[in-house]
């Protein structure tokens, strides 16, 4: 589904990503995990493509195209999902009309008709249930005045109504409480299907024992240093990250 | 420069149709003889240093005096908001249109009529025109004063609740083409008295005209009064108005400005807080596009103690257009305990656009607290990625990011009808879908 071959990127004047690949196949949940400033939130960013990442050599194929040709709201269209690590406020734009905007705005990208205010209403009555979410929500401005907790279950529910096919959650699961942790795992799980695939970011282990993960893989210096199983998180919990990171430095 | 206003003049004077009391003919005669004397302002004056009027000068206006043009209801429609609920005063070409007006059913103790009418009926009210705008000084004010021939008189007596906002609607039409009106208006609202009063200026074509009004508003000892101002005239028109307002104590005054017309337009919202415990809410949007020139001013004067003052105004600039603003806010000695907040922001929709903006505080009072702000940008890319990232596209999410900035002044509207129309004109500029009941953005992001 997602193949990522010695991707290289700058933010600013600096390079972050320094040669990353990593393979993502349908069903599959991949962890990237990693210390602060390693790169994974540049990684997400440019996998949903914002302009103000430049990749500057390496590739991406999504489904067999390339995905850095597409501009963000064509690979979301085609699927790709980003739960941002600081989601954004959008004053003055209800959650409810930015939510249906979206929903539509795919839709129409796929050639599938629009829904009208009052089916999409029963929508979100559903997609509410499913992240434990108050309906009053919906009429406050995107994300504007939220706590830490509701933005990161805002992005939840974004993703429960879009159902990507390709869900990348950046670090959803700092600042949470248990509960809300709980309910974004569950979101996470409910959702997942054999033909979507879902990479978490995290930098805590923590999340993963909510979500289980078919690869972990270690971020450091802008590369993937190192990959396993599940089991993976739980030695870098243990023994911390300098025991991957220093490999990575000697590499 | 000022000559053909001159010889204008003695031809309006002379012209029967301008019949009118001595306390008029007297304004008319001083007006003519301080705009002879100050003539139009040029950007050295401070309070047009970034607008040029000159384009005004330049051209040879003539007075409309004569009822013309043929404006019918089916052409005005869009711009009455709720015929069939508001009183609305319609004015064609700058004469008063009964046929387009609805003020039969006025409740006790509401008067509202043409001011040609008043110099008849009602010279009470008439007699106080003239005592609070400046016309020795502002060049504008007194070439209104000179050409005073129609406009508006508006009496809201004591304790009178109306909810039905009352409207005063300016229309032009083709046959305004050359042509300068200069409305007059009169607002009084008496001792704890409660009224909505709209002032439009709009046109049918788009004629090439100028239009100059004055209104004078006096808001009485616990009265409220909302006041807004709506500026639509056509593309090619020339627009200055000015607002002059005296607020005894414990009064209540929301003025909204908004303006989309005109090549070239100034607002001037000015208010003096003559009482204690008062307080000002001076709110506009104003968005302009192509190589149009919109300018305001606002001037607070807080004279008296434990006053406040709320100031909200946005602008929206595309293309070549070119906003001004510059808000005033001045504190005499004795106004202690002033609370003033002012805020202007800008947003720059294109690299061409430019915007003059001038926040002034003069305080004289040591015990206040008086702020402002002001931000001139664009669009916010983070937000504009965390759109696209959704799947909507760049341009819809550019026109809902603009809407929204505009939309967060229109909330601070509290006369629904209004609100609901002024968003609905900025959804369809900005070509958003309508909202759909429930899905209207929080109150809480008023005043971000
Ligand atoms: N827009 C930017 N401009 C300059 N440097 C940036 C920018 N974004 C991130 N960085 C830097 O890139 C590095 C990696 O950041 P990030 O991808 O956010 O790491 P992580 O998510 O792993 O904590 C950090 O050193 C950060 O300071
Ligand atoms: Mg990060």
């Amino acid at each position: 589904m997602l193949k990522i071959d010695n991707l290289r990127a700058n933010a600013g004047d600096k390079e972050i990503l320094k040669g990353l690949s990593l393979n993502v196949n349908a069903g599959e949940v991949h962890a990237v995990m990693g210390p602060n400033g390693s790169g994974k939130s540049t990684l997400a960013q440019v996998l949903a493509g914002n302009p103000a990442y430049e990749v500057t050599s390496g590739s991406v194929t999504y489904n067999g195209q390339d995905l850095l040709e597409l501009d963000a709201e064509v690979r979301a269209q085609q699927g790709v999902f980003l739960a941002f690590q600081y989601p954004v406020e959008i004053p003055g734009v209800s959650n409810a009309y930015f939510l249906r905007m979206a929903y539509n705005e795919i839709r129409k990208a796929r050639g599938e008709e629009e829904v009208d205010p009052m089916e999409f209403a029963d929508l979100m009555d559903e997609k509410l249930n499913f992240v434990e979410m108050d309906s009053a929500m919906l009429t406050r401005s995107v994300n504007t005045g939220f706590s830490g907790g509701e933005k990161k279950r805002n992005e939840i529910l974004q993703m429960a109504l879009l159902e990507p096919k390709l869900a990348i959650l950046d670090e959803t699961d700092s600042g949470l409480d248990i509960d809300a942790l709980r309910i974004v795992a569950d979101g996470v799980n409910k959702l997942k299907r054999p033909d979507n695939a879902t990479i978490v970011v995290t930098h805590y282990q923590r999340l993963l024992n909510y979500i289980v993960p078919d690869f972990v893989h270690v971020l450091a210096n802008g590369r993937i240093v190192k990959s396993g199983g599940k089991e993976l998180a739980l030695e870098l919990e243990a023994k911390g990250y300098d025991w991957v990171t220093g490999a990575g430095a000697a590499a | 420069m000022t000559t053909g206003y001159q010889e204008s003049f003695a031809r309006f004077s002379a012209h029967q149709a301008a019949a009118a009391p001595a306390h008029v003919s007297e304004l008319r005669r001083k007006g003519i003889e301080r705009f002879a004397a100050l003539g139009f302002p040029t950007t050295r004056n401070e309070d047009w240093h970034f607008t040029s009027v000159s384009p005004i000068a330049e051209h040879d206006f003539t007075m409309l005096v004569e009822a013309s043009g043929d404006v019918r209801k089916t052409h005005i429609e869009q711009y009455l908001f709720c015929p069939n609920d508001w009183y609305a005063l319609v004015f064609v070409n700058g004469r008063f249109a009964p046929e387009l007006s609805t003020i039969a059913e006025l409740p006790a103790g509401v008067t509202v009529m043409p001011l040609a009418k008043a110099y008849v009926d009602a010279p009470e009210l008439v007699s106080r025109i003239g005592t609070q705008v400046d016309a020795e000084t502002q060049a504008f004010s007194a070439l209104n004063s000179a050409f005073m021939l129609d406009g508006s008189v508006v009496h809201i007596e004591k304790d009178v609740e109306l909810t039905r906002p009352i409207h005063l609607v300016y229309v032009t039409d083709p046959h305004a083409a050359k042509g300068m009106t200069h409305p007059r208006n009169l607002i009084v609202s008496d001792a704890n008295s409660r009224a909505t009063v709209i002032e439009s200026y709009v046109s049918v074509g788009s004629a090439t005209y100028f239009t100059n009004a004055v209104t004078e508003v006096s808001v009485a000892q616990g009265a409220t009064l909302h006041h807004y101002k709506i500026q639509r005239e056509s593309a090619r028109a020339f627009h200055v108005g000015t607002i002059q307002v005296e607020q005894a104590r414990d009064s209540h005054y929301f003025s909204f400005s908004f303006a989309t017309g005109a090549q070239l337009s100034r607002t001037n919202v000015y208010t003096l807080l003559a009482g204690e415990g008062c307080g000002a809410t001076l709110n506009g949007l104003y968005m302009l596009d192509d190589a149009q020139h919109g300018d305001h001013q606002t001037l607070i004067v807080h004279r008296e103690p434990n006053c406040y003052s709320r100031e909200l105004y946005k602008g929206v600039l595309d293309a070549q257009s070119h906003g001004v603003f510059n808000g005033k806010v001045y504190v005499h000695p004795e106004a202690q305990k002033t609370d003033g907040k002012q805020t202007n922001k800008v947003l720059l929709l294109s690299e061409r656009a430019q915007i003059d903006a001038k926040p002034q505080l003069e305080i004289f009072a040591d015990d206040v607290k008086c702020t402002h702000g002001a931000t001139v940008g664009q669009l916010d890319q983070v937000s504009l990625f965390y759109m696209k990232s959704r799947g909507v596209g760049n341009e819809l999410a550019r026109r809902l990011l603009t809407y929204a900035f505009a939309a967060d002044v229109i909330e601070t509207l509290e006369q629904p009808s209004v609100r609901d129309e002024l968003e609905a004109i900025t959804l369809a500029r900005f070509n958003v879908a309508e909202l759909p009941a429930g899905e209207l953005a929080g109150a809480e992001t008023v005043g971000a």
